[in-house]
Order: C-alpha cells, then structure tokens, then sequence
C-alpha cells in the first residue's frame, strides 16, 4: 500500500511561476486522470515530481509514503518506486534499448536481474505491447515513431514495477490501435491493485479503455475542479472553456 | 584573408625533404598555434636532435604469413615515395630517422590475420621512425599500430594502397603519461583503392597525429575515424587532410572525443581540398566533442575547400558541447545513478564510433580502456 501526497506544490520555470499550489494524494490502487488544456503546467507536475533540474519548486511538499520525494535525487526518486512515462521520450544515441533496460531493472530492484530470467520478461513485454523484438538492439528511442516511443514508455513501467505511475500524454499521437495496446499494458499493470496511476491526459478518449476513478481538471497550474468518471464526460461535451476562462 | 582562410589548396607549397627549408615554429603559425611548443621537447627546433640524451622505440611485428616484413636502411628505394614532409617535425623525423620498416602485402594476396607492429617507447631522449605500409594491387590486408611505453618520437608512416587493393588500419595511440608524440599517416590511394583508418589516442602527455590522403587515379575510397578521450593536462590533437586530387574519389572522416579534468585539451583540424579536377567527390567529415567537466576545451576546425563546381557531395559538421542534461535525466529517471547514467551515455557516444573496429580483441581493448578512463 503506497500513497503518493502534493501539497501546495508550487513550481517555477525559469523565473516564471507554473504551478501554484497543486494539492493531490494517489493512493495504490487508483487511477486519478488529470484533464486540462495545453499549457496549464500538466507536464511542469510531472517533471516536477520526478525532479527534472529546470523546474524549481518554490514551495510545498511531495511525499511517497512520507518520505520526502523532493529532498530525493532524480534516480533516488525512482528508486524509491515513482515512474514517469513521458510525453516527449528522450533519444540517447549509442545505449542500446536491452542494454539501458537492463541497467534499470538493476538499478530499481537493486541486483542485476538474471538473464534468462531477463530476457523471458523483456519478450513477453515486447510481445504485449506488439513492440518489435529487433528494438532490444536499437538506440533508445531514435527514430523510434511516436507510438513506438509510447509503447516503449509503457515498456519500461511494467518491467520497472513502480509504486506509483505518472503518464505524460502517454495518449497523444497514438491511431486507435496503438491507444488499444498502451490502455492494456496500463490496465495490466494496474490490475495488481498494488500501484497508483497519475494519468495525465488532454483528450477523454483514453479513459474509455483506462477508467479512472477520480478525475481533477487542471488550469491555469492548480487543480480547479475534481470529481468521479462523470467529470470526464461533462469535459468532453463543454470543453475547457470555462475553466481557462476563469483561471485567466 | 586572415590565418583561418588561407587557401588550403596551398598548404603543400611547402613540402619538402629537406629540414632547412623548415622554419622553426614559433607558435604564431596556422599550423602551430594551437600545439604547445614548450612540451614538444624540442622535436620542433633541433634540440632533441642535437641533444645527448637518447631514445628508443623499438618496433616488434607480428605479420600475417602472407606479408613480407623487412628492416630498410635510409636508402631504400621504397622509403619516402609516396610523400614530403609538410612541416618541421615530419622533417626531423625524415632526417633523423636510422631504419625503415617496410611491410609489403603481396599482389591479390587475402591476409589471413592482421599484422601487428608493437611500437615501444624507452629511453630519455628523442627517437624516429619511418614505416611503409605497402599493399600491392587486389590486395587486403589489416595493420594493427600498436604504440606503447614513454617516448618522445617523431615519424612519418607511408599507407601505399593498389590498384583495387584494401588497407585497414588501426592505430593506437596508449602511451605512458609523459610519451610526446608527433606523428604524420600518410595515404595514398591508386585507381579503386580502399583505406579504413582507425585512430584511438587515450595515452601521452601530448600526442600530435596528422593522417593524410591523396589519390593518385579515380575511385578511391578513404574512410577514417577516430576516437580520444582526454584526461586533465593533457594535449591530443588530430589534423587531418584529404586532398581530392582525382574525380570520383570518395572520403568520410568521423572523428569524437571525450574530455575531462583540468586542462584537457583536444584539438581537432579538418581539412578537405576538391581541386578543380576532382569531379563527381564525395566527402563528409565531422567532428564532435563531449566536454565533461569544467576547465577542458575543444578546439574543432574544419574546412572544406571545394574548387570543382561538379560534387557528388561535400560537407562537414562540427560540435562541442556538454553532456546532455536531457540524456542524464531520462536515464535517472528510470533508477539509473547519475554516474552510471553518464558512463552510458559516453560509452554510447563514443562506442558508435568504436563498433567500427572489426578486430573483436581490439575493440574489447579500445571499449576497457574507455571504461577504465570513466572510472578515473
Ligand atoms: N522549459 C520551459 N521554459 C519556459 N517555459 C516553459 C518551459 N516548460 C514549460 N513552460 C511553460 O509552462 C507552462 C506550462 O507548460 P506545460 O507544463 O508543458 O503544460 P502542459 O503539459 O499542460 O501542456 C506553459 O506556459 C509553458 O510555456
Ligand atoms: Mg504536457
């Protein structure tokens, strides 16, 4: 049972204050859907939270299960069980996808996972996420299209295991089919009940495979409105209008 | 025009065998202004010439049996054919050099292993060489240089590749701390010749190597990479210059490197010549340098003269930065510390380059001392 807690969580990006006091808790078994409209600073929380260096927390706090996340190093971060699946995955040219795999899995469970072992698990995660097996070999993430990037996102979350799941418009880009394979690998490595999703997300179309069970609307860098799957709905019919109206 | 846009195409109006016709540098020249002078122990000026102190590299071969390996006095006629000296130190080692290593790679001949020299440093003083690398026409063969111990060592290498012959090399440059080497690789390629050149420079206190290529017909092909990794002190600097002399001749030239610590300093020069009866060339050439930590530099020239408006392709691109922070984070952001984070990233940087290297011992060495450099 984990709980991921943001309170007042303030952010500034280069001088420019993002967030303005965020308020949340993600306890392991949920699915909280943050829906807003293009920057409202959905993306400054997750990076925020994962603890990218051009972000500056200017107040407020984020725990997981108590401990200070924010007092945490990026890999510290991770390790303590916080995964962020992102919106624009990063190409790292020369490290390879099995190779880079490998060191995380390592990294995170802390002993180097045995290799048989290993490879069975990245197989049968490829396999479920129709990911190509000749992409162990390929540089992470380059040339990889948007849905593979994705996928490969999703990838890394099932084999990493974490406590807590932040994705990043894990949904934008993707045609039918892909959004299909991505909302599986979630609602698999949802179905433990043992971990959190923060799924962030400008349309509804993925809470039709991904039910969430909370859903808050974020504008102008603070959660504006919360409520349950209907919230969604009533998204989907006005718009976010209203809220970037009156967060302006 | 100043010092940076002196026509390439006149650089060699100065070539010659004989050390007089050699200024000493002072440091002010184009070719010189980024070496420092005061650490070259006097390779440059005579003063390691005339000095009593001596030195020695002495050159082991391991040959393939297809090749023949012989020791050459200063007059043998295959010595100093296919080159003249281009600058002062060349000079010196041409003058000063006692005994020529001449390798002759037989026609058509298929070398069933490659052929290693072992060049050893020792010694107080000066020392020089003279190798010739000679692959008759339709033949193939892979050269392994292999330079280790301390040294202060000038010499000139001759690379004579056939008509449809193919050379690999590569050169290792994994001297002691203290070893100064000035070094000039020169290449010449006859109708449809192959030349793969290798260069990996992690050791020395300050190491000079200058690889040039001609083409003698059409339908040479010159491909050279290199890869050096520069620790605090220390001086690498790799000039290169393929002079497009003949039409339809290819080249590629990808050289990267990595530095760190206080003081390390890499010097890259490209220069890429396509006379005017040079038609249909095709040349890329690139440079990039991974600056790891303050107080390093890279300095990263490249120039391409083109004075044949017929190109099947010609550029060049150049690029110094830090590590990615974008790179490091993505990997932290998956459990990995930041230093395995960075040890990956310049592995993968520099191992793009190194997969190159078709000798699986060779590239299991390059990839450990690359390894043992990040651990330092
Ligand atoms: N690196 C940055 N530099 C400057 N401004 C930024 C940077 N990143 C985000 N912003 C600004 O922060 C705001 C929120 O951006 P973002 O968090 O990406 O929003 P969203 O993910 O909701 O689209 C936007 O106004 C954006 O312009
Ligand atoms: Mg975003």
């Amino acid at each position: 049972m984990s709980t991921l807690e943001i309170r007042d969580l303030q952010v500034a990006v280069e001088d420019k204050e993002i967030l303005r006091g965020v308020n949340l808790t993600v306890k392991s078994g949920e699915t909280h859907a943050i829906m807003g409209p293009n920057g409202s600073g959905k993306s400054t929380l997750a990076y925020a939270i994962a603890g990218h260096p051009k972000y500056t927390i200017t107040g407020g706090q984020v725990l997981l299960d108590g401990a200070d996340l924010l007092e945490l190093s990026v890999d510290e971060r991770a390790r303590a069980g916080l995964f962020l699946a992102m919106q624009y995955p990063v190409e790292v040219p020369g490290v390879s996808v099995s190779n880079f795999l490998r060191s995380a899995v390592t990294a995170v469970r802390g002993e180097a996972p045995k290799l048989r072992e290993f490879a069975k698990d990245l197989k049968n995660g490829m396999d479920a996420l129709s990911i190509d097996p000749a992409f162990a070999q390929r540089n992470l993430n380059e040339g990889f299209s948007g849905g593979e990037k994705k996928r490969h996102e999703i990838l890394q979350m099932e084999l990493l295991k974490p406590k807590i799941a932040v994705l990043d418009e894990t949904d934008s880009g993707l045609d039918v089919d892909a959004l299909r394979v991505v909302s599986e690998g979630i609602n698999r490595f949802r179905a433990s009940g043992e971990t959190g999703v923060l799924l962030i997300t400008h349309y509804t179309r993925i809470l039709r495979y991904v039910k969430p069970d909370f859903v808050h609307v974020f504008a102008g860098g603070r959660i504006v409105e919360a409520g349950g799957p209907e919230l969604a709905d009533k998204l989907e019919s006005e718009g976010y209008e209203q809220y970037t109206k009156a967060s302006a | 025009m100043g010092l940076n846009e002196k026509p390439l195409s006149t650089l060699h109006e100065k070539a010659s065998y004989d050390l007089a016709d050699f200024e000493v540098p002072t440091g002010r020249e184009e070719a010189w202004r980024f070496t420092p002078l005061s650490r070259l122990k006097g390779l440059h000026n005579g003063e390691a010439a005339s000095s009593e102190a001596v030195g020695h590299v002495r050159v082991d071969v391991d040959a393939a049996p297809e090749v023949t390996v012989e020791t050459v006095g200063r007059d043998d006629a295959r010595v100093g054919k296919s080159f003249v000296p281009g600058d002062r130190v060349s000079a010196q080692a041409w003058n000063s050099f006692e005994k020529a290593t001449v390798i002759t790679v037989p026609r058509e001949a298929v070398t069933s292993k490659h052929t290693v020299l072992t060049l050893t440093g020792s010694g107080d003083g000066a020392a020089y060489g003279h190798i010739v690398v000679k692959v008759e026409p339709l033949a193939e063969a892979v050269i392994v240089l292999d330079h280790k111990g301390s040294a202060v060592y000038a010499d000139n290498i001759e690379f004579i590749v056939g008509d449809g012959a193919n050379l690999k090399v590569v050169s290792l440059q994994d001297w002691d701390d203290d070893a100064v080497h000035v070094s000039h690789h020169h290449a010449q390629l006859a109708k449809d010749a192959t030349f793969r050149s290798f260069v990996v420079t992690f050791g020395g206190d300050l190491v000079r190597l200058s690889p040039s290529v001609s083409y003698t017909a059409p339908g040479g092909d010159a491909d050279l990479s290199g890869v050096y990794f520069v620790d605090a002190g220390q001086h690498l600097e790799h000039r290169l210059l393929v002079d497009h002399s003949q039409p339809n001749c290819k080249s590629n030239v990808d050289y990267r490197g990595a530095l760190q610590g206080q003081d390390a300093h890499a010097v890259w020069i490209g220069d890429v010549i396509i006379r005017v009866e040079a038609e249909g060339t095709d040349t890329y050439e690139l440079n990039r340098n991974l600056i790891l930590t303050d107080g390093a530099r890279a300095d990263s020239v490249p120039n391409l003269e083109i004075l044949t408006g017929e190109v099947a392709g010609a550029g060049h691109a150049s690029a110094s930065g830090r590590l990615d922070d974008e790179h490091t984070f993505y990997l932290q952001a998956r459990g990995i510390p930041y230093d395995e984070a960075r040890r990956l990233v310049v592995r993968g940087f520099l191992g793009q380059l190194i997969e190159k290297i078709q000798i699986e011992e060779i590239r299991e060495r390059v990839f450990g001392a690359l390894e043992a450099e990040l651990a330092r």
